[in-house]
């Protein structure tokens, strides 16, 4: 998954050496990264030649589908609604990420210090994740009204369990040569957790982060769509789709498609940081490409 | 020369290992009488899978494959259990941890405040003065093996109990690692599992040899550890274990299995007395 974004390039440099031990990175050579972001904008470039071709040829109308071009228009011409509304949206999706990540974590931690509450409460969890979640939202919005607080908890129980499970697994992996020499060291139950499982169980974190990251924009939409939204990304879509301004909905599309991206490459930055720590790589200065 | 001899209160102790020795599922079960030389090096040399590891896990209190039915004690009549620092087979280095961290690691997960300056003491002691802040993928096979034997060091404990330490170095290595754990160990009561003749021979004060059929204890060569590597009769020795350890297995019969009763430290070189 992480393959499709390409990597940072040249905005990890200037920061090295602001941050307390941030350096440590695992980048390929730059050379390579400016390939990889060359070769992205010439994929998009071909992808929106064919499109564009494909509707002057076709002669298609605007209504069914509209170019690139006239879809760039709309995205100027009604900036100031798709703004405001794209706001609601990131604002749900934030608060979702940050709360699911916050709940997933905590559980994680609640299961490796209680391994028998564990054996009830994961079947539980495994259990729940059968209930289609979108299913739920008509219900959420009866709890928590109209506003964004039921879109906050879509996307918050969608990328819950994810963060949960993925952190669960690496706290349970941890190295069990480890756990033996910190038994003998006379270790407290806690301070294991807190010293050994935690820290090795970090890459772990960073993957069920990433996958939060990409299931929480969808959450937030899909919230906003069976859930009566007033605002929003997802609402102005609805909107959009039902007077047929197809155009106003690619928009939007392309506004939430860059929000999700952008997020990705943030949190994507963070958690080979997270990686990276754990892996013991730190000071990259000598070992850069 | 003793760098800095156990400061625990009661002082060094010898250890008592007396009992039937149990493998459930794995292999049927052994008798077991292994005096433990106070402040020396006992050496248990052995195949793989014949429960030297399970053997020294039981002595540290770890959970093991494997039952004692019997004791294991110390002859100051304190548990060993808490007295007791181990090495293992790899380094067991917490990688995000720079050297300095993972020297003091036992002190942060006892929730006592680590002794820096005495860390960074050990840290030179192993050779590896300014590299307290490098992490462990910064390091060799056997710098990381260093860093684990001053974090062995830190901990401090009369016990220490070393499970095939130096087997995953290259030779020329495991040599100076040998030199070193002797040195840095002296006054302590050391348990080294090993299935390399050469080490065993080297090292060992006492050697026991561990088969299936049970424990049996070898003579040492002569002179005291470290041997020089070069020494014929070092050599000799090594040839002798080689021998024993490849022995063929007695047929196997209903007879019940060798119990093999050493006689008291008090027959081995160097005897049970404190350095």
């Amino acid at each position: 998954m992480s393959d499709d974004i390409p990597q940072t390039g040249p905005a990890l440099t200037a920061r090295q050496s602001s941050v307390k031990r941030a350096e440590g990175e695992i980048r390929a050579p730059r050379a390579m990264t400016w390939l990889g972001h060359l070769r992205g904008v010439l994929v998009l470039a071909l992808f929106l030649g064919l499109w564009q071709f494909y509707v002057w040829v076709s002669g298609i109308t605007p209504f069914i589908l509209p170019g690139p071009g006239r879809v760039a228009t709309t995205l100027i011409s009604s900036g100031d609604v798709i703004f405001s509304n794209a706001l609601v949206t990131i604002g749900e999706v934030l608060a979702g990420l940050a709360l699911g990540t916050l709940f997933g974590a905590l559980t994680a931690l609640g299961l490796i210090a209680a391994p028998r509450l564990a054996q009830i409460v994961m079947p539980v969890l495994v259990f729940s994740q059968a209930i289609p979640f979108f299913a739920l939202a008509p219900l959420l919005v009866i709890w928590l009204g109209f506003g964004m607080a039921s879109k906050i908890a879509m996307a918050t129980l969608i990328i819950y369990f994810p963060v949960t499970a993925a952190f669960h697994d690496g706290l349970k992996r941890t190295d069990p040569g480890l756990i033996d020499l910190a038994h003998v060291m006379g270790a407290a139950p806690r301070r294991l957790i807190w010293h050994l499982r935690m820290p090795a169980a970090l890459p772990d974190f960073a993957t069920g982060l990433r996958l939060a990251t990409v299931y929480a924009p969808v959450g937030a939409v899909i919230g906003e769509w069976v859930g009566g939204a007033q605002g929003g990304l997802g609402y102005l879509m609805l909107l959009a789709n039902g007077r047929s301004r197809i155009d106003l909905m690619f928009a939007c599309l392309v506004v939430l498609a860059a929000f999700t991206v952008a997020l990705y490459v943030a949190v994507d930055r963070l958690a080979r940081h997270l990686e990276a720590r754990a892996a013991g790589h730190r000071g990259t200065g000598d070992r850069q490409a | 020369m003793v760098f800095e001899a156990p400061r625990d209160g009661p002082g060094v102790p010898g250890l008592m290992i007396e009992g039937r020795l149990d493998f459930p599922g794995v292999q049927g079960a052994m008798q077991v009488v292994l005096p433990v030389l106070a402040g020396r090096w006992t050496v248990l040399l052995g195949p793989s899978g014949v429960g030297k590891s399970t053997l020294l896990r039981l002595i540290a209190g770890l959970p093991s494959g494997g039952q004692l039915d019997g004791a294991i004690t110390a002859d100051d009549a304190a548990p060993a259990a808490g007295r007791v620092a181990w090495m293992g087979q790899t380094d067991l280095l917490a990688p995000w941890l720079d050297v300095m961290g993972n020297v003091t690691l036992g002190a942060r997960l006892r929730g006592e405040r680590p002794d820096l300056g005495r860390a960074r003491a050990l840290i030179g002691r192993v050779g590896l003065a300014g590299r307290e802040h490098d992490t462990p993928v910064m390091l060799s096979g056997g710098q990381r093996q260093r860093v684990a034997l001053a974090r062995t060091l830190m901990e401090d404990r009369p016990i220490v109990l070393l499970d095939e330490p130096f087997s995953a170095l290259d030779a020329r290595t495991r040599a100076e690692m040998q030199e070193l754990a002797h040195e840095v160990l002296a006054g302590r009561t050391v348990i080294l599992v090993t299935h390399e003749p050469g080490e065993a021979a080297r090292l060992g004060d006492a050697l026991w040899l561990m088969l299936e059929a049970g424990l049996q204890r070898m003579s040492t060569p002569p002179g005291a550890p470290v041997r020089d590597l070069a020494d014929t009769a070092l050599l000799a020795a090594q040839a002798e274990l080689w021998q024993a350890l490849r022995a063929p297995a007695p047929p196997s019969s209903p007879a019940p299995p060798p119990l093999v009763h050493a006689a008291r430290p008090a027959a081995s070189p160097g005897g049970p007395t404190r350095p």
